[in-house]
């Protein structure tokens, strides 16, 4: 256990001092300034370092080891990503300047812009959504200028499989939409017939991730996508997976009206122990009148100019530039083949872990996969007790990051793999070794597994005392 | 061209062969209709030397100014080495959101104390680990507020106007009303604003200081929200309360702001920091991740992503928002800098940032520069001069300088910071008084 910063605090410390002021002190009416001073930390320079030293030491990025987390996609950062997000003529210029002094600024936003079309095979991207659910929202409520401006005046509902990410129905709720559930059928796909028989002139879009949470890609696609047009939706592309297809197949060849990507995911820019993400999204020309204001205008190249009709703005400003930068310079590092070449060994990775897992880790529709796959541990909880969650905490003791547990809800005691294509056949085989290992043990030494991690700072955590008594800041009398 | 896939040819085979799979089966579900046939119309990958040189060329032809006088919503401060340096560490950079609790410790840790000393400049009980900026983390602040009874928002206008339009645009198909309250010498008009509270009123926004660098009188307009029974948003600037009363002192109920001034550079507007945090009664309507304290199993001391029934991945469609990731990184950095500051050295930012202000504006009207509005600011201030403003920008733009904000033809929004000294200042002073003789 660590020292929380504050209990290292000692009056008086400095770590940063400023250059004396030098110009007369100006002071703020007295009604309006605080009596006491925060209580922030007061620590030395080498009290800052030593501590978050220590805590970097106790957080486990893809650099530290293999993170095969199912839809998270975490492939290695390439270094370079840091060093040109880091140009000055990138990281200290100011979002309000003259277009003329950013004009650099811009043209790294076109061709990014441009690379994404490309790649997903839309006909404009706004750079200014922030994450992966920013650009869902996004994504519905320009849809949802679509149908308004059209006077389509009844679509009310917004379709969803069950396979989907709990973010989907969530965007859907703050565009205004009540959200309707497609089951997926027997191989994992969305059930044609259901989808079907709830088609009607209220359904604004479906919503779809393709590949699936499954890890699969759905077969019916084409006819998915014009049942739903015929019906006068549009067709939502959760992006989450397209590490499985670039150069393969692209989203606006299926179909899809409008897609969001996940630059964090997909186009290798660090996840930061969860964000600043990027989710820019893609639209085909019937929506461009309706993009967000900052977004870089599709044929102007310029963000003062706003669309048409805009959905209003998204957030301030145009989105997160530096992580788009890193993106840019992924692309520019990988180009064609080289992105096509990364969605190949995705998927051969994946496959081939699969393969030598299955035996003992039940796939749960059994296809080829795409860039992951997911098992379900039902099996073995039935016979050992141990669950998903036990093989999870197992695999910490081992230095590996657990795949995503207990997702998408449509499989029990889920394990979703995916190692993404930056891991040697090295690494594979031996997470392979390591889970086979865990399964045996599972049978032979459970104990071992319920009483996992041993390696680690601590020990299992209690979630439930934490939600009941929340503690969510530091105070003397609750540091223990 | 540059790869980062590690296998080579022979090992992928030996894979397939090992495995007894096919490499064609696995595109076997993707219809022939949807293959592409050909490649990505995209540039050939380059080495890393030649992608250096096309991103220098790109931020090169961007100018970086010496002295930044412009504000609204994103400021240039002096960032500690110490901050930059530690921030970079790869576990934290390549770490995903912390759901392993017992291997993320760390990454946990750091957000809680980033937590702990949000409450602590603002004076809530708990906040979250963030949203993705100021702008949002108002209008996810707006969502917080309406029920059934209560469906109406008002939001001045001497809040950011790009808070404004993000907080309609999230607003627009919710069951939410905004209405806007009239500004009177560039604050709030406390009567538009009496006019416009109802037992409808889910909220009043407020912005400290406001978008024209004004100080408002939060604590009186609080006053009437709440005797009206509406809840207080305040969008505090985080750089200023190391002076400023906090915004539960001013009456806040939820407190909210832009966090890029704490160790974010101005990145041309993003990745930032939206904070937010409320009171304890509030705690579980807020959105986003939340890290806690509790015990591991031997009770020891630990960290976990916490009241997860609020969020997406357990609600969907009841969720309080479909936020998923934060802006965990940013969260850090904006921690470590509260850390590397000190009270003390938070005090002495936003001492500097309104005295250097105030001296501007002082040299500033000896050329005739007047302040629009007859109201106390704090470190941005609003002129009309003897010189159209898109003048003054390209004046001083030619000698490094970048401007305040030209609002209209004469109207400027400047901004000042610790990072400028009074040589810059007079410089300011001595070009324009030139352009003027």
């Amino acid at each position: 256990m660590s020292k929380l910063i504050f209990e290292l605090s000692s009056v008086g410390r400095r770590c940063s001092e400023l250059p004396p002021l030098d110009v007369e002190l100006v002071q703020i009416d007295e009604a309006l300034t605080r009596q006491s001073a925060p209580s922030i930390p007061e620590v030395a320079e080498v009290d800052l370092v030593r501590h978050y030293m220590e805590l970097s030491r106790q957080a486990f990025g893809v650099d530290n080891g293999f993170y095969p987390l199912g839809s998270c996609t975490m492939k290695y950062n390439p270094k370079i990503n840091e060093e040109t997000s880091s140009l000055a003529g990138f990281a200290h210029i100011h979002p309000l300047q003259p277009e003329s002094t950013v004009s650099g600024a811009l043209r790294s936003m076109e061709e990014l812009s441009s690379a994404l079309c490309e790649v997903t095979g839309m006909d404009a991207f706004t750079l200014q959504p922030s994450a992966g659910a920013h650009g869902e929202f996004t994504g519905l409520l320009l849809i949802h200028a679509y149908h308004q401006h059209r006077n389509d005046l009844k679509r009310t509902k917004v379709l969803v499989p069950d396979s989907a990410h709990g973010t989907n129905p969530a965007s859907a709720a703050m565009a205004g939409y009540s959200v309707i559930s497609v089951p997926s059928n027997d191989k994992g796909g969305v059930d044609v017939e259901a989808l079907k028989s709830v088609l009607n002139d209220e359904v604004a879009a479906l919503m779809l991730t393709n590949p699936n949470t499954l890890g699969l890609f759905d077969p019916n696609i084409l006819e998915i996508s014009r049942l739903v047009h015929e019906a006068g939706g549009l067709v939502y592309y959760d992006g989450a997976n397209l590490n499985a297809i670039m150069g393969i197949a692209r989203p606006g060849d299926m179909g899809f009206d409008v897609v969001h990507l996940n630059l964090h995911k997909t186009f290798s820019t660090p996840h930061g122990g969860g964000g600043p993400g990027s989710g820019p999204v893609g639209v085909k020309s019937c929506l461009v009148p309706f993009l967000p204001k900052g977004t870089l205008h599709p044929t102007e190249k310029k963000l003062t100019v706003s669309s048409e009709f805009p959905i209003g703005r998204m957030r301030s400003f145009y989105g997160n530039f530096l992580t788009n930068i890193r993106a840019l310079t992924y692309i520019l590092s990988l180009g064609a083949e080289g992105l096509k070449e990364a969605s190949e060994n995705a998927v051969l990775n994946a496959n081939y872990m699969m393969a030598k897992l299955s035996d003992l880790y039940p796939v749960a529709y059994v296809s080829p996969c795409m860039h992951e796959f997911v098992v379900s541990c039902q099996k073995l909880k039935d016979e050992t007790g141990i669950t998903a969650k036990d093989v999870s905490k197992a695999l910490l003791d081992y230095g590996i990051h657990p795949p995503t547990m207990y997702f998408p809800n449509i499989v029990h005691e889920a394990l979703m793999i995916e190692p993404t294509e930056t891991e040697s056949k090295e690494t594979l085989d031996r997470a392979i070794e390591v889970l086979r290992e865990i399964h045996a043990l599972a049978y032979t030494n459970p104990q071992v597994l319920l009483d996992a991690p041993t390696t680690m700072p601590i020990k299992r955590v209690d979630d439930v005392l934490a939600a009941r008594h929340p503690i969510l800041k530091y105070t003397p009398e609750e540091a223990q | 061209m540059a790869s980062y896939v590690v296998n080579t040819k022979e090992q992928r085979e030996k894979m397939l062969a090992e495995a007894g799979i096919n490499e064609k089966s696995f595109y076997a579900s993707i219809p022939q209709d949807v293959m592409l046939q050909r490649p990505l119309n995209l540039p050939k990958g380059k080495s890393e030397l030649e992608v250096l040189r096309h991103m220098k060329h790109l931020a090169n032809q961007n100018t970086v100014y010496d002295v930044v006088l412009r504000g609204a919503g994103s400021e240039s401060h002096f960032i500690p080495a110490v901050v930059r340096q530690l921030s970079g560490r790869e576990e934290f950079v390549t770490a995903y959101t912390p759901y392993q609790a017992e291997l993320s410790q760390g990454i946990l840790q750091s957000i809680f104390e980033y937590q702990s000393s949000i409450c602590a400049i603002t004076g809530m009980d708990a906040c979250n680990a963030s949203v993705y900026d100021g702008a949002s983390a108002v209008a996810e602040a707006v969502n917080m507020t309406s029920d059934r009874k209560r469906t109406i928002a008002l939001i001045p206008k001497s809040v950011n106007p790009e808070t404004l339009e993000t907080v309609k645009t999230y607003t627009q198909w919710l069951p939410i009303t905004l209405k806007e309250v009239e500004i009177k010498d560039g604050k709030v008009d406390v009567e538009s604003l009496k006019s416009l509270l109802s037992t409808e009123t889910a909220c009043l926004v407020l912005q400290q200081p406001n978008f024209f660098g004004i100080l408002e009188d939060v604590e009186g307009l609080a006053k009437l929200a709440h005797e009206a029974g509406a809840k207080v948003i305040v969008s505090a600037n985080p750089m200023t309360l190391g002076v400023l009363k906090t915004p539960r002192e001013q009456g806040a109920d939820i407190a909210v702001g832009e966090a890029q001034p704490l160790g974010l550079p101005m990145s041309f507007g993003g990745p930032y920091l939206g904070y937010m945090a409320t009171t304890t009664d509030m705690v579980r309507r807020l959105p986003g991740r939340i890290v806690g304290q509790t015990l591991d199993l031997d009770g020891k001391r630990a960290f976990v992503l916490t009241l997860q029934a609020r969020e997406q991945h357990i609600r969907r469609e009841k969720a309080s928002s479909s936020i998923c990731s934060n802006q965990a990184h940013c969260a850090l950095t904006a921690g470590m800098y509260l850390a590397a500051m000190g009270p003390q050295g938070l005090k002495d930012v936003a001492t500097q940032c309104t005295s250097k202000a105030h001296y501007l504006f002082k040299q500033l009207s000896t050329l005739g520069f007047k302040l629009r509005y007859d109201s106390s600011f704090f470190h941005e201030f609003v002129t009309d001069g003897p010189l159209p403003s898109f003048k003054v920008e390209e004046v001083l733009s030619n000698h490094g300088i970048l401007s305040g904000l030209p609002l209209d033809d004469t109207g400027i929004l400047w901004c000042v910071t610790e990072t400028s000294t009074k040589d810059d200042l007079d410089r300011v002073v001595a070009i324009l008084k030139e352009v003027l003789a």
